[in-house]
């Protein structure tokens, strides 16, 4: 067994480990870090396949963005799970059968698949292409070139979604005090502080 | 590969319009709300200016970005139109908003960001700036319909319009990846080279496809959001919906159409006659028992998509230049209606119910008539613009041998005048009510020129027309 193997058994393990761990965990915070968990061994386990540009990205996209947002809402809602929880073991036989046809399913489908020869030979082929450009290499390439206008466009529709966020849900409430770094930067100690002189025994 | 900045010149109007549009947001947020005079201002003159370079840019096809974007005459005389309907209905908005203390520099520029995706849209030709355009279009529009976000009807509209514009989305999303799957490509040209049979699956991608660009120029049945939008957004919002966004969904209906599947015609066509149909006839019966002007103009709207398509349907270069014809007639009769709609204000509120107007034609007899020659021309009577537009369409229909799809759609149009007649009827017979209060200047400017094109086409059509058939021809 090469490293290889040992490493892609080890990074599967946990995957699907910590995604049970992420619908069996009592508390949910524990949830969304078991679910950062199979994000990070997921990326791993697309590191092994050469696919260094998708593991990144589920790196700081998923686990950078998605799953903070994720620990956001649950910490921010105060909802409460146990509640939710329930009637658990009420629902398991038909959450069960469910499961169980969809298995049944699944093995009639990958079961009766047929793959033609040209692409069994297309998938040992190793990844990485001849001319030994990496994979971020070769969408940096397209990206910034061929397919600029959709990058340029794609980048205006989030400017859109922002700006729409802000203008309808931002309101500039009177009688907040903000602060203000000029005017703290530019506070002078004749400003601020007064030395009086005070008589003893006589107070202000 | 060398960059050559000459290579980016079919976008000018596009770049220039989302440049502005960038430049304005930090305008917006340096200066708030002191810069909404400014901000507006400028907003109107880069669609100016973008006008001018659509019209100017030497060249009768122009492609950019390896053929993904092209700058034909069809797209030309579109991006005129979508142009000319978002700078009429921002003019004639600010009037409104300064009276409903609801100015806001934001609005300015979501509407050129808005057009900016139309512009995209319209040049599109390829799935993946279609749906690029198309989302920039619509993410700005819905924010747009939310805008009075302290009214609950406006924000009834704005999350409506939300849901139901990503349902169709995904719709939309989901045809083209079937296209895509069975043409291996996205560019409407590569598309064309091979759907040239009726295979199933390129069939479901069509019709879903087709779904979800009938949602966006809501055409019946995906028709639903439109009175409830229309009625719950602020009118200027309204304005804008109705005017420029109509405008380059029909243009994308018509290129993805024309441009993508000439090799399986019959199979769209029937989807086209049977929206054509459903529509015309929706637009004609759903309109007649509202009492609402907003939400009755947006049954017309829904009836006039329908007369749209019947040209669509045609499949020729003939129903085609009927489409762009009556494209660029309904854009004037629907400006023109939602000023008067727009001047509806009485007690410093604006009042949306029909009975509002009896008697505008002794209170205020000018405007009654033009209101009346712009009903008169949606009905489409002779000798008014509409109808022209409407015969041009139906001789298409005609022409192609589609006679029932002509028959019904001159039935409807005679069901659809009995509701048009009937606000002509109030404004003219019935007790005047008081005065509304006075048109603003742009009100007044806008109502006026769509007046006097509305009842002066028949006079001079020619430069329409012919634009139009230069712009049919362009793309056959």
């Amino acid at each position: 067994m090469t490293v290889a193997a040992l490493f892609f058994y080890l990074f599967a393990a946990v995957t699907v480990a910590s995604a049970f761990m992420v619908i069996a965990a009592k508390n949910p915070v524990h949830s969304v870090l078991f679910l950062i968990l199979a994000f990070v061994n997921a990326a791993g386990l697309f590191l092994l396949l050469g696919a260094e540009f998708l593991a990144m990205i589920l790196v700081v996209v998923y686990v950078g963005a998605v799953a903070v947002l994720f620990l956001f809402v649950v910490m921010m809602l105060d909802v409460d799970f146990t509640e939710m929880r329930q009637g658990f073991l009420q629902y398991l036989p038909v959450g069960a059968l469910v499961g169980l046809i969809f298995l049944v399913e699944l093995v009639l489908v990958v079961g009766v698949w047929a793959t033609s020869p040209a692409l069994v030979r297309a998938a040992e082929a190793p990844l990485v292409s001849a001319d030994r450009i990496t994979n971020t290499e070769a969408i940096g390439r397209v990206l910034y070139t061929t397919y600029i206008h959709y990058f340029q466009l794609a980048g205006i529709v989030l400017l859109v979604a922002m700006i729409g966020a802000i203008v309808l849900t931002l309101r500039h409430k009177p009688n907040v005090k903000r602060q203000d770094i000029a005017a703290q930067v530019g506070r002078r100690v004749a400003d601020a502080v007064e030395v009086v002189k005070v008589k003893p025994g006589q107070g202000i | 590969m060398p960059f050559d900045v000459q290579s980016l010149t079919p976008a000018l109007p596009e770049i220039i319009l989302l440049a502005g549009a960038l430049a304005l947001v930090l305008v917006g947020a340096v200066f708030g709300e002191r810069a909404t005079g400014f901000v507006d201002a400028a907003v109107i003159a880069l669609l100016a200016v973008a006008a001018v370079l659509v019209i100017w840019l030497p060249g009768e096809r122009l492609t950019a970005f390896g053929d993904s974007f092209v700058l034909d005459y069809f797209s030309r005389f579109f991006k005129v139109l979508v142009l000319i309907g978002a700078a009429a209905a921002l003019f004639m908005s600010v009037d409104f908003w300064s009276k409903e203390r609801l100015r806001r520099f934001e609005y300015g520029v979501l509407a050129l960001l808005a057009t900016a995706g139309m512009l995209v849209l319209v040049s599109a030709s390829d799935l993946i700036t279609l749906y690029l355009g198309l989302e920039l279009m619509s993410l700005s529009l819905y924010v747009m319909a939310a805008f009075d976000r302290d009214n609950l009807r406006s924000s009834e509209a704005g999350l409506k319009y939300f849901v139901l514009g990503a349902l169709s989305s995904g719709m939309l999303l989901y045809g083209a990846s079937l296209i895509y799957g069975f043409t291996g490509t996205v560019s409407f040209a590569g598309i064309a080279a091979a759907a040239k049979g009726a295979q199933t699956g390129l069939i479901f991608g069509l019709a879903f496809l087709f779904a979800g660009l009938a949602f966006k120029v809501s055409a019946v049945p995906f028709h639903m959001w439109t009175p409830d939008v229309y009625e719950g957004a602020p009118t200027p919002v309204t304005t804008f919906f109705a005017a420029a966004p109509k405008a380059a969904g029909i243009a994308i209906f018509v290129r993805v159409a024309i441009d993508a599947f000439p090799g399986i015609v019959p199979q769209w066509q029937q989807i086209v006659i049977f929206l054509s149909i459903t529509s015309m006839a929706l637009g004609a019966f759903a309109a007649i028992g509202q009492t609402n002007i907003k939400r009755l103009m947006a049954y017309s709207s829904i009836g006039h998509v329908g007369y749209g398509l019947v040209g669509l349907s045609a499949g020729t270069v003939a129903g085609v230049q009927g489409v762009l014809v009556y494209m660029a007639i309904y854009l004037a009769m629907t400006l023109g209606t939602f000023a008067c709609i727009l001047a509806m204000r009485r007690d410093g509120k604006a009042v949306e119910e029909i009975s509002e107007l009896s008697g505008l034609a002794t209170t205020q007899p000018l405007v009654a008539f033009l209101f009346a020659a712009l009903l008169f021309s949606l009905a489409g009577i002779p000798p008014l613009a509409g109808f022209f537009a409407k015969f041009y369409v139906f001789l298409a229909a005609i022409e192609a041998g589609l006679y029932a799809l002509a028959v019904i759609g001159v039935l409807a149009s005679v069901v659809g005048a009995y509701y048009y007649l009937r606000i002509v009827k109030i404004m003219y017979m019935d007790e005047p009510r008081p005065a509304f209060e006075g048109m603003a200047v742009p009100v007044r400017i806008v109502l006026g020129l769509a007046g006097i094109f509305v009842i002066f086409f028949f006079a001079y059509p020619a430069p329409i027309v012919a634009a139009a058939e230069a712009a049919a021809k362009s793309l056959f």
